[in-house]
């Protein structure tokens, strides 16, 4: 794939009100990318996204499309379009008009703006739709419909912004697939916005965590999940044990007075480091079995279905652990951990923040934060 | 945000504005500064405060346009806050015609709500044929400040009826149920949940009782007799062209109706504060 | 369950809708009277609608009336939509919140001040020009407008209010500059609002007499003020006639206004 950057934000800050919602924040973005700025609310991530379809005008630093500086030109002559949270159909047009409406702006002969629209409602499976009422749709119809009236204008870059926020979990996942299809079809760039870490790592080539208006880290959905910079991202993308360690050398951490092995260098010796453990890179052994690295007592055993939930007290840290094995409250277990489940990070800001589970609860979850309201201005 | 755009949008922001913003400040704020200024000039254009102090003949006059507008208002509530709760309990489609029947007179011509009231209690009127009729004697109705009063409240009923009602369907019936449900019988329910609650809709109406009444010229005029308002001496002084006196005792009308309002929203802000 | 009415309630409603009826209804009856008396009932007849519209005077009232009505309510209409759409493009919450409390200004006051502040502006302007008879069709049209201003930012500022915002920016983003977004999007949006608005000034207009006293030239009678000059002499049943016809003007506006309410509330019923 041949790959030119199509958009640069560089050194973007952007403020309402004396509060800064993005800070000195730089990106670009290729080419036939399907990128997602994720999340949680009020991160900045939907602001980012209406600097780009032309929303909002930076306070400092420059907007580059296709190599050409575009601050100060309004929205509506910008080769890029928008899906709307909630979709923003016009309630007075038809599907038809609706699909119609950027063609005819730009006055594109009544016979072309027909093929294209029919052409258009064929892609997102609304043929013969045309004639409805967009108030008539169920929220996946008019999700297509939003979807065909952005495209059909053929942009280069086409930004989402949480469009599958109102949807049910079932069609939420139809739709995920869809527009990966349609992606893909089309060949253009897509700029997708969610808070759900699910959602984009099951659908980006590209993911720019951000949070408090920086971006943490960018990847590919594996490196994110596998990599992760720092305690925000490893506990923000999945469940993360994060505990503070002590690097020996290369290839050597220690936690809780224990060596470990790892696959990590470049460290300082004695350097104290955030460790990362996914819940299901722990294994659960027998109290005397030599495996046992750490021992802990069980605390808590929740049944997930798939697995068990069980959090074990390691000398005052909680451990969240995913085993199919069952364990028992209050039961003295030990701990074992390969070499390739530990993943060594910097110590950053957001160190000893996350990663304890001694609070554990559902609302932790960043899953449970919905919506990005706060980021729509005061309306 | 970028200069170039925050230009463009407070620009677009101006056009849009600018009219109205001419408009109010040419057609509602300056007339309120031309009332101050007859009100404190004489004839030569000179400051004085003649005026005012000449207002001091017309006490007799200002007391009883604010009593009788405070006894019509309160017996307009009176009535039209029980028929609001009854009016709540009927079927909804019963409500909906009900409403329009409540509002019918409200939309039309005072003159001709006044006008036909008078018909009724002349003296010999319609009422008073039917009482001769029995043997009786005629009653002494029109051109006292009973028919004054009762002008008031016939014509402004409807203003009463209509943001109380409002404010009573507005309750959630699971608030009832769960008054109910914590043990208030129908008197307590009235009492503790639903006149409380209400109150904004009984402010409302109040203020849009007193204000017309207070003020009127017209229903004194054809009901009252020689019974002369606030509004019946503003509009003699207008059309003789005494704008000196008109601009004051409408400074005066005025200013007592906005220091009632602030009194009124003070009320209703307190919320706790029962004017039943 | 809805409990039932006692019969007590339900007497005392009927006897507030006698008293706000039997007034209005004798009129209209004795508005079919064959003869002159206004108590007496002899027969009945349509002379008196004959009579009125015989009058040259009446009909030319009626005229004014309309040409007032529509001329105001079109003027406040697109004055007061501008209004609440630039109302809500301020930001600043002082400004606008100051602007709304100069709206409210002739809604609170009594009509009385508002007709007589009009004038006595309408008479300072003349003396510092110089004309003797400043008061006339305009200084009544704009008493008009003043007054149902108002009622049409009333009407249309919650309909935009209450507008997706991001139907502008769809517009926008589709390639409408703001303008032809307003006119493609925003207004159809916000036209229920636009409509009752500007039936409200319509009314309000036909049905004023208070500000129309002081603010309206001898060159310009409406109806109202035609009324309130004869109800000042003997009436005859031929006032009855005028007032039954405006009655069901009235009543017929108020059904209309009614069935378009309710279709766009079926409309909003169907949107969800």
């Amino acid at each position: 794939m041949s790959k030119n950057k199509l958009i640069d934000l560089n050194n973007i800050t952007v403020s309402f009100d004396g509060e800064t919602i993005l800070d000195n924040l730089s990106l670009s973005i290729e080419d036939g990318e399907f990128v997602t700025l994720l999340g949680a609310s009020g991160c900045g991530k939907t602001t980012t996204l209406r600097i780009i379809a032309g929303f909002i005008e930076p306070d400092s630093g420059d907007v580059f499309f296709d190599g050409k500086r575009i601050n100060g030109v309004p929205p509506y002559r910008r080769h890029v379009n928008t899906i709307f949270q909630r979709y923003a159909l016009f309630p007075n047009y038809n599907v038809y008009d609706n699909v119609a409406f950027g063609l005819r702006v730009s006055k594109v002969p009544e016979n072309e703006i027909k093929e294209r629209v029919m052409e258009m409602l064929e892609l997102v499976g609304l043929k013969g739709y045309d004639k409805r009422k967009v108030d008539k749709l169920s929220g996946g119809q008019q999700q297509r419909v939003a979807i065909a009236r952005a495209v059909v204008n053929r942009p280069k870059v086409l930004l989402l912004d949480e469009p599958l926020a109102a949807l049910d979990y079932k069609l939420r996942k139809d739709m995920q697939s869809e527009l990966k299809r349609i992606q893909r079809q089309l060949g253009i760039t897509f700029i997708f916005v969610t808070h759900d870490q699910e959602e984009a790592l099951s659908m980006s080539d590209k993911i720019v965590v951000m949070n408090g208006g920086k971006i943490q880290q960018i990847g590919t959905p594996t490196d994110i999940y596998n990599e992760p910079v720092n305690a925000f991202v490893a506990d923000f993308i999945g469940e993360s044990n994060i505990v503070d360690g002590v690097m020996l050398g290369d290839y050597r951490v220690k936690i809780d007075g224990r060596e470990f092995k790892c696959l990590d260098t470049g460290f300082g010796k004695y350097e104290p480091v955030d460790v990362v453990i996914r819940p299901e890179d722990v294994d659960i052994v027998p109290l005397d079995s030599e495996k046992a690295m750490l021992t802990g007592e069980v605390t808590s055993v929740t049944f997930k279905g798939v697995h068990y939930e069980i959090i074990i007290d390691v000398c005052g840290f909680k451990w969240l652990i995913q085993t199919t094995d069952i364990s028992y409250v209050g039961e003295k277990v030990g701990v074992y951990i390969e070499p390739d489940a530990i993943h060594i990070m910097k110590k950053s800001e957001y160190s000893g923040t996350f990663g304890d589970y001694s609070s554990f609860s559902d609302d932790m979850d960043p899953e449970g934060e919905d919506g990005e309201s706060s980021e729509e201005g005061d309306e | 945000m970028n200069k170039a755009v925050a230009e463009k949008k407070s620009f677009a922001g101006v056009i849009t504005n600018a009219p109205y913003f001419l408009w109010a400040a040419i057609f509602i704020v300056v007339p309120l500064f031309v009332v101050v200024y007859y009100a404190f000039t004489d004839d030569t254009g000179a400051f004085t405060w003649g005026n005012i102090t000449d207002l001091g003949d017309y006490a007799d006059t200002f007391l009883i346009s604010v009593l009788y507008s405070v006894i019509a208002t309160v017996i307009t509530l009176v009535i039209a806050y029980p028929f609001a709760y009854f009016l709540s309990k009927c079927k909804a489609s019963s409500q909906k015609i009900q409403m329009m029947l409540v509002m019918l007179p409200m939309w039309m011509s005072l003159l001709i709500r006044t006008y036909s009231l008078t018909q009724l209690i002349e003296s010999n009127g319609i009422i008073n044929s039917i009482i001769t009729s029995w043997g009786l004697e005629p009653l002494e109705m029109i051109n006292t400040p009973g028919a004054v009063i009762m002008g008031m409240v016939y014509n402004y009923l409807p203003y009463m009826i209509l943001p109380i009602y409002t404010a009573i369907s507005k309750i959630h019936p699971s608030l009832l149920e769960a008054a109910e449900d914590l043990g208030c019988n129908g008197f307590n329910k009235i009492r503790r949940l639903v006149m409380p609650m209400s109150m904004p809709g009984v402010v409302s109406g109040i203020i849009m009782v007193f204000v017309p009444s207070v003020s009127t010229f017209y229903i004194s005029q054809k009901l009252g007799g020689t019974i002369r308002l606030v509004g019946d001496v503003i509009e003699t002084q207008m059309k003789n062209s005494k704008y000196h006196i008109g601009a004051s005792m409408s400074l005066v009308l005025m200013v007592f109706i906005l220091i009632s309002l602030a009194i009124m929203n003070k009320f209703s802000d307190d919320d706790g504060g029962m004017i039943v | 369950m809805k409990k039932r009415l006692s019969p007590l309630s339900g007497a005392f409603m009927g006897i507030v809708y006698t008293f706000l009826y039997a007034p209005i209804v004798v009129m209209i009856i004795f508005s079919f009277n064959s003869a002159k008396s206004t108590t007496n009932f002899e027969g009945f007849s349509l002379k008196w609608y004959e009579e009125l519209f015989r009058k040259p005077e009446v009909i030319q009232a009626l005229l004014n009336t309309l040409i007032l009505a529509l001329a105001s309510a079109a003027i406040a209409t697109v004055l007061g939509t501008l209004a609440a759409v630039g109302i809500n493009m301020i930001k600043n919450k002082r400004i606008s919140s100051g602007m709304m409390m100069v709206t409210n200004i002739p809604m609170m006051n009594p009509d009385i001040v508002t007709g007589v502040s009009l004038m006595l502006l309408f008479v300072f302007v003349g003396r510092l020009i110089g004309a003797s008879e400043m008061l006339s069709f305009t200084t009544l049209l704009i008493a008009h407008v003043t007054f149902n201003l108002p009622y049409v930012i009333l009407n249309v500022l919650p309909k935009i209010k209450g507008m997706d915002g991001s139907l502008v920016e769809a517009a926008m983003d589709l390639g409408c500059t703001p303008v032809k977004a307003f006119f493609k999007v925003v207004l159809p949006e916000i036209m229920p609002g636009i409509f009752s608005g500007a039936l409200m000034a319509f009314t309000l207009s036909l049905d004023d007499f208070v500000i129309s006293y002081f603010t309206s030239g001898a060159d310009f009678q409406t109806l109202p003020l035609y009324m309130y000059s004869i109800t000042r002499k003997n009436v005859k049943p031929d006032l009855y006639a005028l007032s039954t016809i405006v009655f069901i003007v009235i009543l017929l506006l108020l059904l209309l206004s009614n069935v378009i309410q309710i279709k766009s509330e079926k409309k909003n019923i169907n949107k969800k």
